[in-house]
């Protein structure tokens, strides 16, 4: 029994939703990893150092280049014969590519699992969150992706795996990427930061974002937002963390403003410690808060910023 | 050209849900049912490119139970023209409904399959890509922006880091995210207009598609609760709690 995982990368490396992912598929047997780009000889020298890998695939070719699905699911059906597991994260990458993978299978997906209990049987979250569904698979092959913050992710370092070249053999020509706008920060993503601070409605506009910032430079944290802000144009939808968004689970995460809907607590409510602030003494978040301040957020983050600075 | 527009019947949005008390699955009876979120905003988007003359007719089909008709009404008042109901007490997985709505594409010949990117209750976010590789189509999954030119439909996706564009060729799928659209109320005129409106009575049958889920539900879990935390007085407190005794900063 074989698990491959196609993972995805920048600059820096292999990605941190792609370590947990590797982490899945090491508690069903050996694993494999894809690298598919155009242009990935350093991205496949990452995976071959990741721990706990035995092979790594490279396909490096300019169709397969900005993860564009339907080449992607081209090439790992056409890797898929000697595999008995096909795995991502479960990010806008992993979930627009293992479903159609999955049906040119004739295999049903299994999306966004928790846990693996065996090879054809896996937890997932369904109802944002509001049930922990123990699935077991009556195919031969398996399809999934894996919720990141539910997996610790293998080490960046340590392995030293074999790297093998594939080439795309049919590449569909149906698709174009054009370009991508993705927003500049200094801040550690969502889904890989070991502290999160996140607005809701609460903070009234855009504008008042900024209140969150020195807090995050001095804690290193990302920032988040609830749907609410979302909707209401405060920032943009990647900051969302929710049933809809992001699922995260920071060892830190502060909620200001944040009244906690059901949909925003099944994207935090693993975080392992949990700040509430908020004016309202009755808002749900507090029912899920370690450590939760009534208090009005435009004197009590200002004031948290000088405090972590004292 | 012709759109195609799934709509699933789900537990309301506003609903808390239950795990029932066997751990056979979710309390579903007695609960308020509503269309799909996301697939509001896929009738919308439809509906929105018929009144800019890009299409000339919107089908919007569900499958399921009998009850999934009134979810085809809201669609039909929200502006779709015709509805499809296939008619099953089968519990439907996305494979079985992307093959299922291969079978219409077959039938209806549309340009376009626009669908939500996932329903509210199995989350599992799979339907639209299931349908794309099954027919052989481009997908723009999680769109925030469609637009159609000729034969080729670009799509703005939101992908992790923000904001990414690909050009589709026609026929194509795409799957709604959030801030497409804001999905239109019914109004009460179009909502008595919509019971005239025809809706289509077929089984997974008629369509030559064997539709038995390939999972099985062992059990289902409430998730661990949360231990309740504590209050703490004041900004100056909450710092020394997670300075000392969370020791989180």
């Amino acid at each position: 029994m074989v698990a491959l995982v196609l993972v995805e990368f920048d600059a820096a490396g292999i990605k941190q939703p792609s370590r947990s992912a590797v982490a899945a598929a090491r508690a069903l047997g050996e694993v494999h990893v894809l690298v598919a780009g155009n242009g990935v000889a350093d991205a496949g020298a990452a995976a071959a150092k990741l721990d706990g890998v035995s092979k790594v695939l490279v396909a490096d070719a300019p169709a397969l280049g900005n993860f564009l699905s339907e080449p992607l699911s081209a090439l790992l059906v056409q890797l898929s014969g000697n595999y008995s597991h096909l795995l991502a994260a479960a990010t806008a990458v992993g979930k627009s590519v293992m479903p159609r993978v999955a049906a040119l299978l004739d295999t049903q997906s299994i999306s966004d699992i928790v846990e693996v209990v065996g090879a054809d049987t896996f937890v997932r979250p369904i109802y944002a969150g509001n049930g922990l569904a123990t699935v077991k698979s009556s195919d031969s092959k398996f399809v999934l992706t894996v919720r990141s913050a539910s997996f610790d992710p293998v080490a960046a370092e340590g392995g030293s795996a074999a790297v093998e070249s594939v080439s795309l053999a049919d590449a569909p020509s149906i698709s174009r990427f054009v370009s991508s706008e993705l927003s500049k920060s200094e801040r550690p993503e969502l889904t890989a930061a070991r502290v999160i601070i996140s607005g809701g409605r609460g903070m009234q506009n855009g504008d008042n974002f900024s209140l969150l910032d020195p807090i995050a430079d001095k804690l290193g944290a990302a920032v988040g937002a609830s749907r609410a802000a979302v909707d209401a144009g405060f920032v943009p939808n990647e900051y969302q963390v929710g049933q809809t968004g992001k699922i995260v689970a920071p060892e830190l995460y502060i909620a200001v403003g944040i009244s906690g809907a059901i949909q925003h607590l099944a994207g935090m409510k693993d975080s392992k410690v949990i700040v509430a602030i908020n004016k309202d003494e009755e808002a749900p978040i507090f029912q899920v808060a370690d450590y939760g301040l009534v208090a009005d957020l435009f004197s009590a983050l200002p004031e948290l910023a000088k405090e972590l600075n004292s | 050209m012709k759109i195609l527009v799934p709509v699933k019947r789900v537990v309301d949005y506003n609903v808390k849900v239950r795990v029932k008390a066997d751990g056979s699955g979710i309390e579903t009876a007695g609960v308020k049912m509503s269309m799909n979120p996301f697939d509001e905003i896929a009738v919308e988007e439809a509906v929105r490119l018929k009144e800019k003359g890009v299409a000339t007719e919107v089908i919007a089909v569900s499958l399921g139970v009998a009850a999934c008709a009134e979810t085809l009404r809201t669609a039909l008042a929200m502006g779709a023209d015709r509805g499809i109901l296939v008619e099953t007490d089968v519990d439907l997985q996305p494979l079985a409904v992307a093959k299922l709505l291969k079978a219409i594409v077959a039938q209806e010949d549309p340009k376009m399959v626009i669908l939500g990117k996932q329903a509210i209750d199995d989350d599992m976010s799979a339907t639209g890509q299931m349908l794309a590789a099954l027919l052989g189509w481009p997908q723009g999954t999680f769109a925030s922006k469609v637009t159609v030119e000729g034969d080729t439909l670009t799509v703005v996706r939101e992908v992790d880091g923000g904001l990414e564009t690909v050009a589709l060729n026609l026929p194509a799928i795409i799957t709604t995210d959030l801030r497409l659209n804001e999905p239109r109320y019914a109004s009460l005129p179009n909502i008595m207009k919509a019971r005239k409106k025809p809706i289509a009575n077929m089984k997974p049958a008629d369509l030559g598609v064997d539709p038995a889920p390939r999972l099985t539900v062992v059990k289902v879990a409430e998730p661990p609760k949360r231990k309740a935390g504590i209050k703490v007085g004041s900004v100056a407190e909450l710092v020394g709690k997670l300075r000392t005794e969370a020791k989180v900063i």
